[in-house]
């Protein structure tokens, strides 16, 4: 079996989701965290296009995205799989990923932003939260879609444990259980899982960091 | 619609020419509703609440959303003609990295070419034709981005082509002359007639643009 290396930031939701799928398949790997601030030339070399993390690295061959990894991962090893097997429900499945994909960057921009701006920012986590519990959530169903964990909820693991952390840190409010009722089950059942308890950064240390993210954040802006 | 193809689209529009450029190449039969997106039909706000936007599939009377999930899906179901997707995985996950790039970088940095002015514009040019100069890198010497045969990034990507003389005119520049081997490319593609019934007369999709920017104040 040829090597697994993962190259990845611990504070980044999309390195997380990598974490999960490997973990849920069981596959071993090397983990090699990234200095975000003074990329290494490894990184450069595996990912030239983009020069992010995550990197997934097999055979000595890189595989760069965080969603067209899931789905490598998911076919090179298929048991376990994290794709329903219809066509249709593997198209909803695809569809809600890349709706992940394309709107959860709003969680950062809560803490990113200068306070005029963070209403706004609030608003658009709050309305992608409300689009998730009204269309995408099923009422019954323990996980996406669906009684067992999959791709979906993986790839939304920034709304279970992300959201609340900058929550926190900033004092602003996207999330209310009472108005996602849904939703705070969904995060409750993903949370409960062990793989994805093993997977998810510890909350504290990502207190810290965001914190001190925020301050710099701040003090950029007022000088 | 029990059973058949429909396809609510947007005659300009590259992500829906995607989604004709598949049935065409899989030869599937389907119905075409053209929308009007300044007055969106309930069908299209039934089919695509979250987005509201076109391409919708519908199929068997269930809508699927997304043109890349919806060619994705095409070449699933409709797996025994002309695969798009090649077998192997790490191929799979190569033509999936570059069909999210054409789809993170193409459309914004086009838009920015027709909507921006000076420097904001040459900038836009710059960005735009470095973005095809990595996808000239990736083709190589090959025919397709598919390798030998017409494949998923082609399908992606080529439905750009015929914006290329709008970019050209309102940027004043030629892309030909910056990415001639891009522009070989999808000549070739053009010879497939999947392709060429399925993308926009350039004139047209010029005037098209003329009038957004009419109705977008840019001059």
């Amino acid at each position: 079996m040829a090597a697994v290396k993962l190259l990845g930031a611990w504070l980044s939701p999309y390195n997380c989701r990598v974490i999960c799928a490997l973990k849920l398949k069981g596959i071993a790997y090397e983990y090699m965290e990234e200095d975000l601030l003074n990329k290494s030339p490894l990184l450069l070399q595996y990912n030239p296009v983009h020069k992010k993390i995550p990197v997934l690295v097999h055979g000595g061959r890189s595989i760069c995205e965080s969603a067209v990894i899931l789905r490598y991962i998911d076919e090179t090893w298929p048991e376990n799989p994290l794709l329903p097997a219809d066509p249709y429900e593997r198209a909803v499945a695809l569809f809600w990923i890349k709706f992940a994909d394309d709107t959860t960057s709003s969680i950062a921009m809560m803490y990113l932003t200068t306070v005029e701006e963070q209403e706004k920012a609030t608003k658009e986590c709050s309305d992608m939260l409300e689009t998730i519990e009204e269309h995408g959530l099923i009422e019954g169903k323990k996980f996406f879609r669906g009684d067992e964990i999959n791709m979906v909820d993986i790839a939304f693991c920034s709304v279970a444990h992300w959201v609340g952390v900058i929550e926190e840190v900033t004092g602003l409010k996207a999330f209310e259980p009472h108005k996602f009722p849904k939703l705070n089950s969904w995060i409750l059942n993903f949370k409960s899982v062990p793989v994805i308890k093993e997977s998810l950064p510890d909350t504290e240390t990502m207190l810290d960091f965001f914190k001190g993210r925020r301050e710099m954040v701040l003090a950029s802006k007022s000088s | 619609m029990e059973g058949g193809v429909v396809l609510l689209d947007f005659w300009p529009s590259m992500f829906g020419m995607r989604v004709r450029i598949a049935l065409a190449e899989k030869e599937i039969k389907y119905e075409y509703i053209e929308q009007d997106l300044r007055n969106k039909s309930d069908l299209l706000l039934q089919m695509n609440p979250v987005h509201k936007k076109i391409p919708v599939l519908v199929h068997n009377g269930k809508p699927i959303c997304e043109s890349l999930v919806q060619v994705q899906y095409i070449d699933e179901v409709w797996k025994n003609q002309a695969p798009l997707l090649p077998a192997d995985p790490y191929k799979r996950a190569t033509a999936r990295f570059w069909a999210d790039f054409v789809d993170k970088k193409m459309y914004d940095s086009g838009s920015r070419v027709w909507k921006t002015k000076g420097e904001e514009q040459e900038a836009a040019k710059k960005e735009f034709i470095g973005n095809l100069k990595l996808l000239e890198g990736e083709l190589g010497d090959n025919l397709y981005f598919g390798g030998d045969g017409f494949g998923y990034v082609d399908v992606a990507l080529v439905p750009f082509y015929c914006w290329f003389y709008a970019y050209e005119q309102c940027g004043n520049f030629s892309i030909e002359a910056e990415c001639p081997k891009l522009i070989a490319w999808a000549k070739r593609c053009m010879q497939k007639e999947s392709v060429a019934k399925s993308l926009a007369d350039p004139e047209k999709v010029y005037g098209f643009l003329l009038q957004l920017k009419k109705a977008y104040g840019i001059e």
